[in-house]
């Protein structure tokens, strides 16, 4: 058989990379994720309704939702709803619980330092890095601009 | 009609993140790393504030909701405290949500083995 050069190979995988089905991902990312964030909004008007203030309302919610996501994942739910729902499921907040959870579970075996501890942030603990990381340089820029006292 | 809203805004948002999943090598951790980064970024040039105002839970509960949270809370923490709210403002705000993260996120891990893969 004849030595392919690269950029031939890459032409010939590209050709055998089955190629995702565009429409229905998206059509089934938009009806989940749109019904997670419907629950939320129902999660916030029920807060609201018990006479909460908006910090509270807004943390109440994301733990309700964390919560939610833990326990799906837990049952073995999220993750098979994540496998119709694509970043339906992943962008929420409650698909920050599942990332924590899954490769947490995954790893026990390892114990529960290394294994379960350390593993709850494979996917989390970058996502802090550069959440606050980012926030706490605007901060300072805001600062700079005379945005403090 | 709030519903409605936070139904089609945050499904818009999972959208965006799916069309950059199946067009792009990304895998979910780097487009969740990018959307709490953007949130962060919007929310600093004044776009995402409007947005959070006018669909809540669409635009809150997505990613880029949990870089809102941490960029209005630095930003607040600094006209409250200087220097020090920067670094103590944003984790203020989202501390409710990190905090269950990790407590509901280490019993369910504890409780609960990985269901095999079918």
């Amino acid at each position: 058989m004849d030595r392919l050069n690269k950029k031939e190979y890459e032409k010939y995988a590209e050709k055998k990379i089955p190629k995702p089905t565009y429409f229905k991902n998206i059509f089934w990312a938009f009806i989940v994720g749109g019904l997670i964030c419907t629950i939320g909004q129902l999660i916030r008007n029920w807060l609201f309704s018990r006479g909460l203030n908006e910090k509270q309302v807004a943390a109440g919610t994301s733990i309700m939702l964390v919560f939610m996501g833990s326990f799906l994942t837990g049952i073995g739910v999220y993750d098979r709803l994540g496998k119709v729902a694509g970043a339906g499921s992943t962008v929420p907040i409650t698909g920050f619980a599942n990332s924590i959870v899954s490769p947490a579970m995954e790893h026990k075996r390892e114990g529960y330092v290394f294994g379960v501890a350390a593993k709850m942030f494979t996917i989390a603990g970058p996502v802090l890095v550069y959440g606050v990381g980012s926030s706490i340089l605007v901060g300072i820029i805001y600062l700079l601009f005379g945005g403090g006292r | 009609m709030d519903y409605l809203k936070a139904f089609v805004i945050g499904g818009i948002i999972c959208v965006i993140g799916q069309i950059l999943m199946d067009t792009t090598k990304l895998t979910p951790a780097h487009i969740l790393v990018i959307f709490v980064t953007s949130g962060v970024i919007l929310t600093a040039v004044g776009i995402y504030e409007p947005l959070i105002k006018y669909a809540e839970a669409g635009a809150s509960v997505p990613l880029p909701g949990f870089g809102y949270a941490l960029c209005k809370g630095a930003t607040e923490g600094v006209k409250k405290n200087g220097l020090i709210g920067a670094f103590t403002g944003g984790l203020e705000a989202t501390a409710g949500g990190v905090a269950g993260a990790i407590i509901f996120g280490y019993i369910m891990s504890v409780v609960s083995n990985p269901k095999t893969k079918d």
